[in-house]
């Protein structure tokens, strides 16, 4: 029983990532390359120390974007808004931490907090204009990511810029020391050798590490989660049972733009120190195809931003070796999301009948005679 | 004179032996169906007795495991309605298929455009719609949008729309829930018109009047059998309730109550205004003291579904005021309701009670999941849960593989006996229980029945409300009735027989009747 679940919840991802090499396979094969150099180029490359590295900050990011995402989906609110949510957090995170000046702990505490609370609010609007509009989110999400990536712009190039700045690259000030997150090299280097000068594995991934813990306590340990979960299952149900639709709505999103806050975090804290126009965006989207592959589950967003974090950074090898376009990773990365999806589905249909099969022998066989 | 005239002319549908299994329930059991060329037939039966399932596969909608259909003569086997509207055979969907934003005469050429090299003729199009609605005295406007068009112009488009695709026999799937009488007039009058040139109708209601004054033939469906087939001059109102309704079902029956005038809920001129074509509630009063259970009867759609959700606080109401034990509860939102004593075994178990793709174990917690053993503070219980859940499965006979297995994998009445379970399990003050035993087996019925007498016994109080008549008379202390949001009777139940009972919810009795 048991091991059955088991099987068939490793059959569908394990699948999907098979069929989807496969695909990509014939799609170099189509473009005249050589899949097998390809896959030995990128494997070779991506199992260098330095690319886990790479792989961990890029997964840290992409798992805080899955699990903002998931907590919507978790009851069928689709909040398409994380993109916009994050970078404008970021920016205003940035220009916070630059302004102040407090005791080290205290400073990034600062920093986080602001983040969280303005994606926050940015998604909180998407959230009341459904409950008080009826304004689908899906609309309200996709107009406000807009508005968001239009605000950066123009605060970026007043309000917050940093007029000291003599080169041409706009940015916010720097924060100072106090405001950074130190790297956890260290941590790696115990079991490994030393890690190549100038790569750097964010401590942040330690706060994303919690914030998943927390995720999964949340969603299945309080009632708050599974009144979420069971809106997501069944809104009449659920409200039957005393959930309010409105503030289980409102709660999702402000919990959902609160993680989304921290996404660009470990960039701004761990890195560059700044926001400025080498800041990373597109994550937001990046995480939706999280979150599908990962069915939304706290240990399953993991696994997947790993796997899509380890293939960003393996991809760059293509445009020095060889004559593969590094884009089949892309290809690859879509036809994971779509094989996942339809497996998954195929999976869940599998065990549906397994299970309605043992019900109906379980009815029978302690069935009056 | 040709002599086919002398032979029995041949059935222009014909079913034979149909049965249809779903995993737990039996939706038709070797129904038999005939219907003559040119007539308007009705089918009726109760919700459940396998109407639209019996229809979903004479339209191709679903396959039938046994049986076998004739249509014009030849046998046929559809795998898809394309199929049968190939054969002739065109439906009217209660809930219409429309595209709002297009004009009628897109809506009904919809999926079957005229082309002319490649593309759409819209001119032959508007020519035999035209032609279509003149022939018919289909009064339509082509050009309109549909968002416009009131409800029951968006019907005679559907109609139209089935007949643009050569339809011979029609299927109309309770036509006139939505409809407002005088509508009902219309479309009565076109289905004369369409019969008088040769079309064959069937028509599927539970509206008894609305059937005599329109059908030629009656097939009168129960728990997935053919009863009877009848002829509307032959039997009343009253003769096709019993048909529908049966009186060879198990009888429930409870014992005398205890006296006992403490009254725990108290319901005081409740009034939620008119929705679109649906009655409301209309100053509703009622009272169920402890251990006693108060039936609400009614054909469907008059209002017991609305005050149902009015008590459980899902719909606001405008006026009037509910009690739990002298305590008005009218201001409180559902959860502090449920918190309080008020259980609830919904209409519709897997619209409103489940959580099909959770465990059992969360779904047994559904609406207790802020009270002990399920949660204790902020945090879910999961062992007190388990445990509960255990108990609740073994103490009302759910039979599942285990505590962990989907909602969705059991049987109808399975489920049914786990929602029961944990709303008795919880300890309840008051029950508010919708059509209990609906779609359930005989066997899953009785327990659900012991289950409701027991709690009467220990002084629960029970709104029941049901549309089997039997179970209503069986198992309530008093009997209300309910028709276009209002209580228009109260009866004994010791003293009322379902064909009484009938005549009340449709509002055809008081004149001469004992009671």
């Amino acid at each position: 029983m048991n091991l059955r679940r088991l099987v068939l919840a490793l059959a569908a991802p394990v699948g999907a990532f098979a069929f989807s090499v496969g695909l990509s396979s014939l799609v170099l094969l189509a473009v005249g390359t050589s899949p097998m150099e390809a896959w030995t180029e990128m494997l070779s490359y991506g199992t260098r120390l330095e690319t886990f590295v790479e792989t961990g900050n890029r997964a840290t990011q992409l798992y805080l974007a899955g699990v903002a995402v998931a907590i919507g989906f978790r009851m069928n609110l689709f909040n398409i808004g994380v993109e916009g949510q994050y970078v404008l957090a970021a920016l205003l995170a940035a220009a916070a931490g630059a302004a102040v000046d407090l005791p080290p702990v205290l400073h990034v505490a600062l920093i986080m907090a602001v983040a969280m609370a303005v994606g926050s609010a940015f998604a909180g609007v998407a959230g009341y204009l459904k409950v008080a509009r009826g304004v689908h989110e899906v609309i309200s999400t996709i107009m406000l990511n807009a508005i968001a990536l239009a605000m950066v712009g123009f605060l970026l190039r007043s309000w917050l810029l940093d007029e000291t700045d003599t080169t041409l690259n706009m940015k916010t000030p720097e924060i100072p020391p106090s405001g950074r997150f130190p790297q956890i090299n260290g941590i790696v280097e115990t079991f490994t050798r030393e890690i190549g000068r100038g790569r750097e594995l964010w401590g942040f991934l330690l706060v994303a590490i919690v914030v998943g813990v927390l995720f999964h306590v949340f969603l299945n340990r309080t009632r708050a989660g599974y009144d979420l979960r069971a809106t997501g299952i069944n809104p009449f149900a659920a409200e039957a049972s005393g959930v309010d639709p409105s503030a289980t709505v409102v709660r999702a999103m402000l919990l959902s733009g609160a993680v989304a806050g921290l996404i660009g975090l470990p960039e701004i804290l761990g890195d560059a120190h700044k926001y400025d126009l080498g800041f990373t965006r597109g994550l937001g989207f990046a995480g939706i195809a999280v979150a599908l592959v990962g069915r939304n589950h706290p240990g399953g967003v993991a696994v997947a931003a790993v796997l899509f974090g380890w293939l960003d950074s393996a991809a760059p090898i293509l445009d020095v070796v060889g004559d593969t376009p590094r884009e089949i990773v892309s290809i690859l990365q879509g036809v994971v999301v779509l094989s996942a999806v339809v497996a998954y589905e195929v999976v869940n249909r599998i065990r549906r009948a397994a299970e309605a099969r043992d019900a109906a022998a379980a009815s029978g066989a302690r069935a009056p005679a | 004179m040709t002599t086919s005239t002398v032979h029995a002319p041949t059935p222009a549908v014909e079913l034979a032996g149909i049965t249809k299994r779903f995993p737990g329930v039996v939706a038709n059991d070797a129904v038999d169906l005939r219907v003559a060329e040119g007539e308007i037939h009705a089918v009726v039966g109760e919700n459940g007795a396998g109407k639209s399932t019996l229809m979903k596969i004479l339209y191709g909608m679903q396959a039938a495991d046994e049986g076998t259909m004739t249509v014009g003569g030849s046998e046929v086997r559809f795998s898809s309605p394309s199929e049968a509207i190939d054969a002739g055979i065109g439906m009217v969907h209660q809930h219409f298929m429309l595209a709002d934003q297009l004009t009628v005469l897109e809506n009904v050429v919809l999926g079957a455009e005229p082309t002319r090299r490649g593309t759409i003729d819209r001119a032959a199009a508007r020519r035999d719609l035209e032609d279509l609605g003149r022939s018919y005295g289909l009064d339509l406007d082509p050009d309109d949008h549909v968002e416009t068009l009131e409800v029951g112009e968006r019907q005679r488009v559907e109609i139209i729309k089935v007949l643009y695709r050569g339809a011979r026999v029609l299927i109309l799937d309770e036509p006139t829930a939505v409809l407002v009488p005088q509508e009902v007039e219309e479309l009565f009058r076109n289905l004369r018109e369409l019969k008088a040139r040769g079309h064959t109708i069937i028509f599927i209601d539970h509206k008894l009047e609305e059937v005599l004054a329109i059908a030629d033939t009656i097939t009168v469906l129960r728990q997935g059998r053919t009863v009877a087939t009848v002829d509307p001059s032959e039997v009343t109102a009253h003769q096709l309730a019993e048909l529908m309704v049966g009186s060879d079902l198990p009888t429930p029956s409870t014992e005398p109550r205890a006296d006992d005038d403490h009254v725990t809920l108290a319901i005081r001129g409740l009034s939620i205004p008119a929705a679109e074509g649906r009655p409301a509630l209309d100053g509703i009063d009622l009272e169920v003291r402890r251990g006693e259970i108060v039936g609400v009867a009614g054909v469907e759609g008059n209002g017991q579904g609305v005050l149902v959700e009015a008590i459980l606080g899902l719909r606001e109401a405008t006026g009037g005021d509910i009690a739990l034990d002298g305590e008005s509860i009218s201001g409180w939102p559902v959860r502090r309701r449920r918190e309080a004593g008020l259980g609830y075994v919904p209409e519709d178990r897997h619209r409103r009670g489940l959580l099909l793709d959770a465990p059992l174990w969360e779904n047994a917690m559904l609406g207790h999941q802020t009270t002990a053993p399920y949660a204790r503070g902020p945090w879910i219980d999961r062992r007190g849960a388990r445990d509960a859940t255990t108990d609740i499965v073994a103490d009302f006979d759910v039979r599942t593989p285990g505590i962990d297995t989907t909602a969705r994998a059991l049987s109808g009445g399975n489920q049914q006996k786990l929602v029961i379970g944990r709303e008795m399990a919880a300890g309840p003050r008051m029950l508010i229980a919708a059509h209990p035993t609906r779609g359930i087996d005989v066997g899953a019925q009785a327990a659900v029945w012991a289950d409701l007498r027991t709690a009467r016994a220990d002084g629960l109080a029970v709104l029941l409300v049901s549309a089997d008549l039997e179970e209503l008379i069986g198992l309530a202390d008093r009997l209300l009735v309910m028709l276009r949001g209002r209580i228009v009777a109260e009866l004994d139940p010791a003293t009322t027989t379902p064909m009484q009972l009938g005549g009340h919810m449709t509002g055809a009795s008081g004149d001469g009747d004992p009671s």
